[in-house]
């Protein structure tokens, strides 16, 4: 085992201060091994399934079970049509959860999301198609309303104490009909095919080099952070990973990502749409870990008062959570109109605020506020879409999608709950 | 004997027609721990809030070693380096152990947090050694810590920011007798560093274990202020409670001694 000099002086240190002791103390153990060995991360892990700290798991078992259970019934389900259709899918509703994930966090929800989705979008419809308003400008519009909304959501939650839920409740309704009266008499509105709009969910880098080059670069990048982050951690002598989990651990990455660029080059290549949003929840997760901002919101969500008296702005981080979650509804919007290539009087549906709660809460954001991360909406919209392509495949009629989804959605809110008891308890113990 | 940490002197507090202090005095030295002790309603909470700023005082003067200041604001608290530990400890649940420490104080660039660093310094406090022992790593969310970890938590972030005068309002209710037995360790290892600390606690045994002072409260005013070691659980009940009547004359012959 190899230790650096400054570990080891700690470590010396406080065996010498520390009260003898004949029984090995969980630290003793991670003395002797957090350094260098496999062991101490395998207990880590056995330890945080104890104490209700699931973390991504129950997604990764229910995408694992789903595939399993859908390409049995039907060989389809994973060709590589399907699945680069579903990588598309889930943007749109991914991007809306992405940004209740900002206001999940906080501990309150989001119910406006579906309809401020459709408002934007025919906002920009109405504008670039009706008005002739040019392509950037009218989506530059369509998010200026997104965060307009979220920011006078957020002042009626956050600064008039009206809870959250009955705020966006009404949001919900009012501007769904808002949405209706925008897109006037016709009702719908089609994007023209060559605008990027447009583009956005119908662009494949039919290059079989960019999806393999993505790939490779992103391998090498997580490579290179986790060891330079390990070295410095190990030069100042805190607790560090060693080579061979961080080998393992790229080896993971790796695998996921040359499978997906392999299995998306076999169809139509790399969907500009998925990279775009791959791109926001590396962004938005590195703001929600790694930023004074993020750690702000965080620590809201996991004690309001703990925040208020540690000197935090808790009224504008409120409602900057709920503009970015307003924010991230309008870019939604957009793929989704890109999507079907139209704006109608079904956009912004409830089904969709549905999903995107759901791909959140199944992915492991906690709905007590304080947990999760932007990654759990990836994990949480494969699961979604997974649900929805395979039923759509299996020919299970809508209605019953619906039920299907719902007692989804519950399912994961129930081992949401019971992961909480679970920890108090550990917490008493 | 040098100026105290501390001093409070004709301290008023009212709200409205109620007088919830009344000409109190209090001194803190360094490197002493004074219990404040009263019953339910005596002021004790009024007190803190007059010294931690969160409720200055109508009346009254305050000394900080010897110097007249005027505390208005929490923040003006904190610039004389006096820190407080609540009953309810206000941690985050779902951050980690270092998370909590530096609430509110993050180490890090202009927008990114430095999470190496702010680990390493948490590392060297002494004050966590004891979690240290007990915990896989400082990474575990503040949830699943016992009520004494999660003291401990407490301790060290106000510790942070290295205060002269420590103020724990009921630091012992949720602990157990073994989380209370290393708490009152913790404490006395804080006044050997030199530290002032003020305990607010209900908890006369406690008070008896740890305290130099004894500083009682009885609806709103000084009602004794005993040298521990040279006086009975008994004598201070009676204090708190105000069950002798003569405790008016006793506290005017200690008082004697304490300001001579």
């Amino acid at each position: 085992m190899k230790r650096t000099g400054a570990s080891e002086n700690t470590g010396a240190a406080r065996a010498g201060e520390g009260p003898a002791r004949g029984t090995s103390t969980p630290a003793d153990q991670r003395r002797a091994d957090a350094d260098g060995g496999f062991g101490s991360h395998a207990r880590d892990f056995a330890r945080r399934m104890r104490s209700g700290e699931f973390g991504p798991l129950p997604g990764v078992v229910a995408v694992a079970v789903l595939w399993i259970i859908f390409q049995s019934l039907d060989q389809q389900f994973l060709s590589p049509r399907n699945l680069s259709n579903l990588s598309v899918d889930i943007v749109g509703t991914g991007m809306i959860a992405l940004g209740l994930v900002f206001v999940l966090l906080l501990g309150d929800v989001d119910l406006s999301v579906g309809s401020v989705s459709g408002l934007t979008a025919a906002v920009f419809a109405v504008l670039n198609v009706n008005r002739g308003m040019p392509e950037w400008a009218a989506v530059l519009a369509a998010l200026v309303v997104g965060a307009a909304i979220g920011a006078a959501q957020g002042f009626f939650s956050a600064r008039l104490g009206v809870p959250a839920f009955v705020v966006t409740l009404a949001g919900l309704l009012a501007w769904n009909g808002l949405m209706l009266y925008v897109l006037g008499a016709s009702g719908t509105v089609n994007l023209p095919e060559e605008g990027f709009v447009h583009a956005l969910t119908s662009y494949y880098f039919r290059e079989e080099a960019v999806a393999y080059g993505l790939a490779a670069l992103s391998v090498a990048v997580f490579f290179l952070a986790s060891y330079r982050d390990s070295r410095r951690r190990r030069s100042v002598g805190v607790m560090y990973r060693p080579l061979s989990v961080i080998a393992v651990r790229t080896a993971a990455v790796a695998v996921v990502a040359f499978a997906a660029a392999y299995i998306l080059n076999r169809f139509q290549g790399l969907p500009l749409a998925l990279l775009i949003f791959l791109l926001f929840v590396v962004g938005l997760d590195f703001v929600l870990r790694r930023t004074f901002y993020g750690r702000k919101i965080v620590s809201i969500g996991g004690g309001a008062e703990a925040a208020r008296r540690a000197g935090m702005n808790v009224v504008w981080l409120r409602i900057s959570a709920f503009m970015v979650s307003g924010t991230l509804a309008a870019v939604g919007g957009l793929f989704l109109a890109s999507r079907v290539a139209a704006v109608g009087q079904t956009s912004g549906s409830s089904i969709l605020l549905i999903n995107a709660i759901a791909a959140a809460v199944i992915g492991g954001v906690s709905l007590f506020g304080g947990r999760g991360t932007t990654w759990s909406v990836l994990l949480g919209m494969l699961v979604i879409q997974s649900i929805a392509s395979g039923m759509v495949l299996l020919g299970i009629p809508t209605p019953m999608q619906s039920v299907i989804t719902g007692g989804v959605l519950l399912a994961a809110v129930v081992l949401d709950s019971l992961a909480r008891q679970s920890q108090k308890a550990h917490g008493r113990a | 004997m040098s100026a105290p940490l501390l001093a409070m002197r004709g301290i008023c507090k009212r709200f409205g027609a109620v007088w919830a202090l009344s000409d109190i005095e209090l001194e803190i030295h360094a490197g002493e721990v004074v219990a404040l002790v009263g019953d339910n309603g005596a002021g004790k909470s009024t007190l803190v809030k007059v010294i931690t700023g969160v409720g200055p005082a109508d009346e009254g003067v305050i000394e900080w070693n010897g110097r007249h200041v005027r505390i208005s604001r929490p923040r003006d608290a904190q610039a004389l380096g006096i820190t407080s530990v609540y009953q309810d400890l206000a941690l985050c649940e779902t951050l980690d152990v270092v998370g909590n420490i530096f609430l509110g104080h993050e180490l890090g660039g202009k927008a990114i947090l430095d999470e190496v660093a702010m680990e390493r310094r948490a590392q060297e406090l002494d004050v966590l050694e004891s979690l240290s022992m007990r915990l896989p790593s400082f990474r575990v969310p503040v949830a699943s810590l016992s009520a004494g970890q999660r003291q401990t938590v407490a301790i060290a972030r106000a510790l942070l920011s290295e205060p002269r005068l420590l103020i724990l309002d009921e630091p012992t209710a949720a602990l157990g007798v073994r989380q209370t037995a290393q708490f009152l360790d913790l404490i006395e290892r804080l006044r050997d560093r030199g530290l002032g600390v003020l305990l607010v606690s209900h908890n006369l045994g406690d008070v008896k274990a740890v305290a130099d002072q004894v500083a009682v409260l009885h609806l709103g005013r000084n009602n004794g202020f005993f040298s521990v070691p040279t006086t009975s659980q008994e004598q201070i009940v009676s204090s708190m409670t105000g069950a002798t009547d003569n405790a008016v004359t006793h506290r005017r012959d200690r008082w004697g001694e304490v300001l001579r």
